[in-house]
């Protein structure tokens, strides 16, 4: 499949037969080892729900079991401690959306002013975001926790919302967006048709930054939902726990993973599986469905400096 | 709210001369400030506010009196922080020099030798797993790691394990993380690669050919370091991320039925300073070690790469 459209002979006529030989070679056997590398875990967690956990390990890896049988998995999970993963889910809604809808209110506008106006301490912010995003965040989160702790947040939706939504990354891609692509003469233009700095920024501005927020929305969304250190400090109770923090409570409850604790629950590998498909499935259809206007907005933010 | 406030300020600083220019430079002043403001807040109290608060935590006692260094003495001390720092440091040698090398070497395969096509479903599948970052990376890894139910169970058979606890045997757990890491990461990276030599104009290599150069000879001597500076920024990233490692061990650690080190990863060591030991300050120091090595690689990245421009003009 590889081998037949690898654009080659044509390109470089001189080249040795053997040595052009030994080049493809290389390179189909690395591609192909690589696609097997990343699709087939993939693969192999999709069809795992549909076998039973004796199947798992009798049957062929990739082979399909039952439809029945991924029923049986469904009821069990949707049964575990009576339906903890629906509120877990929607627990995850609400912490990323939520701060999805702060991130999204406070990085654009930041974005924006730092790259097309002027103001004493701009550079400031500017150099304090760049370290800030750069920063191994999770070493801010144990004080952020004693921070949270002392204003009494532990345990509220705000102790995750407000950390999630401040993005540094968000307003770097913003500002970069803004100072790269943004004809400063269409802004100046708006100025003297009478636009005041509002409306120059909700008219002219937003209507051409599209992009730019479409794509802080789907890094800053994808962050939250895959968010764990956090909640798993400040959240001490099951009902508030996100999706990715009941993962690990199903973890500790499967059996073939924790023998003492999983006795008796109805937990095993192919009901932990479809937990897993179910905690990334909004993730992975948003990655499908923006694959394409991700990968020229990452480059955008890539190649523009 | 800002749209009457922003009014206002527009119609003050209205003269006729910033009119003339049109540069936003005097007017948009406290414009910007507005729009920075709600950024600025959350910058300040998520992002100082923990700074600060953790350098007060390392520098004090419980009682909250100044104890200079004896926090950073006492952790140091303890014979959990060698291993933890170790521990991470074999890990990120040899994640860098895994994505970096692969990552740069699929790139440059997918850009030069394929029809854009096929390279972009070649994209597309080694991006597929970045959708499974975090807890479910690790646990669909559990599951590829058991020779009992893994698709690749007679691969790691032949490499002599033959049950799941030979394979989270403590010594493996780098590679094993390394392994995690390229698979929900490297894809990203294959993605931002191939974009930056696809910004390497077709005359510098169409002259490259004409001089005689192969195509592994091209990449080597003029598409990598065209890309250099993508490179660099990869790898300081994938350095910040790599010291940041908590749910992946933490889980490995359950996985293990406790024969990981519950502290492996000096993260883990500071959540155990604080909730189980109950000392904060302790945390807070370990917490500093980490800020100061992501500090100082972050400064490396902003003031020798120029690749972060502060000013645009």
């Amino acid at each position: 499949m590889t081998t037949s459209s690898l654009d080659l002979g044509a390109a470089y006529p001189r080249e040795r037969r053997v040595s052009r030989f030994v080049s493809v070679a290389i390179v189909v056997v690395i591609l192909a080892l690589l696609v097997v590398f990343f699709v087939l875990p993939v693969l192999w967690l999709l069809l795992a729900p549909t076998k039973t956990a004796g199947e798992l390990v009798s049957q062929f890896p990739l082979s399909f079991g039952s439809f029945s049988q991924l029923g049986l998995a469904w009821q069990h999970l949707a049964s575990f401690q009576g339906g903890a993963i629906f509120v877990w889910l929607q627990n995850s809604a609400v912490y990323s959306i939520g701060s999805l809808i702060l991130t999204l209110l406070t990085s654009v506008p930041a974005g924006y002013a730092l790259a097309l106006t002027r103001f004493r301490g701009r550079k400031l912010l500017l150099s304090v975001t760049l370290v800030v995003m750069i920063m191994p965040s999770a070493a801010l989160v144990l004080p952020t926790f004693l921070e949270l702790n002392l204003f009494g947040l532990i345990g509220t939706v705000w102790s995750i919302i407000l950390p999630f939504s401040f993005f540094p990354f968000g307003v770097y891609l913003v500002y970069i967006y803004f100072a790269t692509s943004m004809p400063r003469d269409l802004l100046s233009a708006a100025r003297i048709d009478g636009c005041n700095e509002w409306q120059v920024f909700w008219r002219i501005a937003m209507p051409l930054a599209k992009p730019v927020v479409g794509l802080i929305a789907f890094f800053s969304f994808v962050n939250n939902w895959n968010n764990f250190f956090l909640p798993y400090l400040v959240l001490p109770n099951s009902e508030q726990f996100p999706i990715q923090v009941g993962l690990n409570q199903l973890l500790s409850s499967t059996p073939s993973f924790n023998p003492v604790a999983g006795k008796g629950l109805n937990i095993t590998s192919p009901e932990l599986a479809l937990a897993i498909i179910i905690a990334i499935l909004p993730v992975l259809v948003l990655f499908l469905f923006s694959q394409r206007a991700l990968v020229s907005g990452m480059l955008a933010g890539a190649t523009k400096e | 709210m800002t749209t009457v406030e922003t009014e206002r300020v527009a119609a003050l600083v209205t003269s006729k001369q910033a009119r003339r220019r049109g540069v936003p430079r005097r007017r948009a002043g406290l414009a910007g400030y507005l729009f920075v403001s709600g950024y600025t807040i959350l910058l300040i109290v998520f992002g100082i506010i923990p700074t600060v608060y953790a350098v007060y935590l390392a520098f004090t006692n419980d009682q909250g009196q100044f104890t200079g260094l004896n926090q950073f003495v006492k952790v140091v001390q303890d014979y959990r922080f060698g291993p933890a720092f170790l521990n991470i440091f074999i890990y990120l040698v040899m994640w860098l020099v895994l994505v970096i090398v692969l990552t740069t070497l699929v790139a440059v395969i997918l850009r030069a030798r394929m029809k854009p096509r096929l390279a972009a479903v070649f994209r597309f599948l080694y991006y597929i797993p970045g959708a499974l970052a975090g807890v479910a990376s690790v646990l669909v890894w559990l599951f590829m790691l058991d020779p009992n139910v893994s698709p690749a169970s007679g691969l790691l058979r032949a490499l002599g394990f033959g049950s799941f606890a030979q394979v989270l045997a403590p010594a493996n757990l780098p590679v094993i993380l390394v392994l995690i890491a390229f698979w929900t990461g490297a894809g990203g990276w294959i993605v931002v690669m191939y974009g930056a030599l696809n910004n390497i104009p077709e005359e510098v290599l169409e002259a490259a050919r004409m001089d005689g150069a192969g195509p592994w000879q091209s990449a080597w001597h003029i598409q990598i370091p065209m890309i250099r500076k993508w490179i660099v920024y990869q790898s300081i990233l994938a350095f910040a991320a790599g010291t940041q490692l908590f749910v992946e061990p933490q889980l490995l650690q359950t996985a293990s039925l406790g024969r990981v080190s519950p502290t492996w990863a000096p993260n883990q060591l500071a959540y155990v300073y604080a909730f189980q030991h109950g000392d904060f300050n302790g945390a807070a120091a370990i917490s500093i070690f980490l800020l100061a090595l992501g500090l100082i690689v972050a400064a490396i990245l902003v003031t020798r790469s120029g690749l972060f421009k502060v000013d645009d003009e």
